[in-house]
């Protein structure tokens, strides 16, 4: 912060504005007291109040999950579904085997790779920055390939499931149509670990747009957490973190209230029966 | 084991033989900086080419794979190890210490894995033990739970009433009539476990957090060369490459054992 070279006399005053001279616990106690009051300190660097910040970047890193998630989700129920419909068939096994391969991929290699492609070599998108549509699909192309991948495998397994439940069995016997039954009979229950997947999914865009935001140059949470980490900004990786969990668990909770609609089997509540 | 199960097997004792033997393998020196052979494309001298300090990729990538492999085994044994213990005692104990342990475990899991793992990274100094601990600090929640819950379906059998029969203390119950039993599961476990672990490593070289120059990783070599992606693309390449290809092998292997062994993780 003050360089090298700086006069111990002004380490020391810095110190002291910072409250770094103080013991360990009294500095706990102080960030619990200013978290408390709504507050997650100044950037160290910028002198800014760490909560705008992150409320400025938030939307972004919103507008990045929910571009992905557009991205991952048919592509994704489709293959499944196909998979499981083809299954022990060679589709199948290229479907899967992808599937694998998708989430073996490091996120931060295989953006670049994206970017090398659709950007450098044929030139359809801009490579790096914050912006309109054209900015987020690069971003958005890159956070989707592990989703598309666990989307896929879990649809695959729960229709397989499913298919082999004796209610389809009836449908298929009444002679309803396949996409009847696929779309109506089978979809309706694969629904529930979908939306747990598809859930948790968004939640880890907000981990994995740690990675993806610093290489596209896209202007979000996750870019502000490895600006942070990279500067030793502490009241800045804290903030990050902290509400980055504060939003994992507030989805993960979402997730269990929903599966009440999906499937009114699923208790609200203990005296609910 | 499916095939595909062996075949990734077999490839990764393949690219554990090339990492461990990478002095041989390589006719340069992985750190060795050599301004006159900057940014050199792959070729016969340089199979990977080179860096922007000259430094060659191939030998780079076989010394990082030493680094990056053995970090994900450690840290997938010392989460095993720990996961094992606390969840044999959660299991066996019950109660209070099973409430407790669980609810840690499930707090644990309910953070986002790389954030937790670069929360614990940021507090110490970087280095391989950080990033081994930092993955170990999220990943024995997983195992812990497995145990936990393979340990209640064991604990009231005949065989461990007999051992409380006879007058096996406390100690010898959980961990010569118990832990043998749970061992199993818990290197399964260990084994669909790794492709993710390896993955970690990688992201957090990448983000700086991992080993620190001049030792190379495959995460800070992608790091360092990617403001070359457009012009020297193979400076970015071959590392993702091995991490893509490492983490693949790993998780086929672990679908063969989930396969085989029919766990629902």
């Amino acid at each position: 912060m003050v360089g090298e070279r700086a006069q111990p006399e002004v380490i020391e005053k810095i110190r002291k504005e910072l409250g770094s001279d103080k013991d360990i616990f009294s500095q706990y106690a102080g960030y619990v007291k200013l978290l408390l009051t709504g507050e997650m300190g100044r950037s160290y660097y910028t002198n800014r109040k760490v909560l705008d910040d992150i409320l400025m970047k938030f939307p972004n890193t919103i507008k990045l999950a929910f571009g992905a998630m557009f991205i991952a989700v048919p592509i994704g129920l489709f293959l499944g579904f196909l998979a499981a419909y083809k299954r022990d068939t060679s589709a199948d096994r290229i479907i899967s085997s992808l599937s694998i391969l998708g989430l073996s991929l490091p996120v931060f290699w295989s953006g670049l790779l994206i970017m090398l492609f659709l950007s450098f070599k044929l030139k359809l998108f801009p490579p790096s920055g914050t912006g309109d549509i054209r900015f987020l699909i690069l971003p958005a192309l890159t956070l989707s390939l592990p989703a598309i991948a666990t989307l896929v495998r879990v649809t695959r397994t729960s229709v397989i499931e499913i298919a082999d439940m004796p209610f389809i069995n009836t449908a298929q016997a009444k002679g309803l149509s396949v996409f009847r039954i696929n779309s109506v009979h089978i979809l309706r229950n694969v629904l529930i670990p979908l939306v747990t997947v598809i859930g948790l999914d968004f939640a880890s865009y907000l981990n994995g747009a740690v990675l993806t935001e610093t290489i596209f140059g896209w202007d979000g949470i996750g870019r502000f957490t490895m600006d942070g980490i990279m500067k030793r900004d502490y009241p800045v990786i804290m903030g990050c973190i902290i509400i980055g969990t504060v939003v994992f668990v507030l989805l993960n909770l979402l997730v269990d209230i929903l599966y009440h609609y999906l499937d009114p089997r699923v208790r609200l509540y203990a005296s609910d029966r | 084991m499916p095939l595909t199960g062996k075949i990734a097997g077999a490839l990764i004792i393949a690219i554990s033989i090339l990492a461990l033997f990478s002095p041989i393998l390589t006719s340069h020196e992985p750190e060795k900086i050599d301004l006159d052979g900057i940014k050199q494309p792959p070729g016969l001298e340089h199979p990977f080419g080179t860096d922007n300090k000259g430094r060659d990729i191939f030998s780079r990538v076989l010394y990082g794979g030493r680094i990056s492999i053995s970090i994900a085994i450690i840290a997938a044994l010392i989460s095993m190890s720990i996961g094992m213990l606390i969840g044999l005692c959660a299991g066996y104990f019950g109660g209070t210490v099973d409430t407790l342990v669980m609810a840690i475990v499930d707090l644990i899991l309910a953070f986002p894995s790389l954030l937790l793992a670069i929360g614990v990274s940021i507090i110490f100094p970087p280095g391989i033990y950080t990033v081994m601990l930092a993955i170990a600090f999220v990943g024995w929640a997983s195992f812990a739970r497995l145990v936990r819950s393979q340990t209640l379906t064991l604990k009231d059998a005949a065989y461990i009433e007999a051992a409380r029969a006879i007058g096996c203390s406390r100690a010898r119950i959980l961990f010569v009539h118990l832990m043998p039993q749970c061992l199993p599961i818990g290197l399964v476990m260990a084994g669909i476990k790794l492709g993710g672990y390896v993955l970690t490593e990688a992201s957090l070289s990448f983000l700086g957090l991992g080993a620190q120059p001049p030792m190379p990783t495959w995460g800070s070599m992608i790091s360092m060369n990617r403001a070359y992606i457009a012009s020297e693309p193979w400076m970015v390449l071959f590392p993702g490459l091995a991490i893509a290809v490492t983490s693949l092998c790993f998780n086929m292997l672990g679908d063969g054992l989930r396969d085989k062994y029919g766990l629902k993780i």
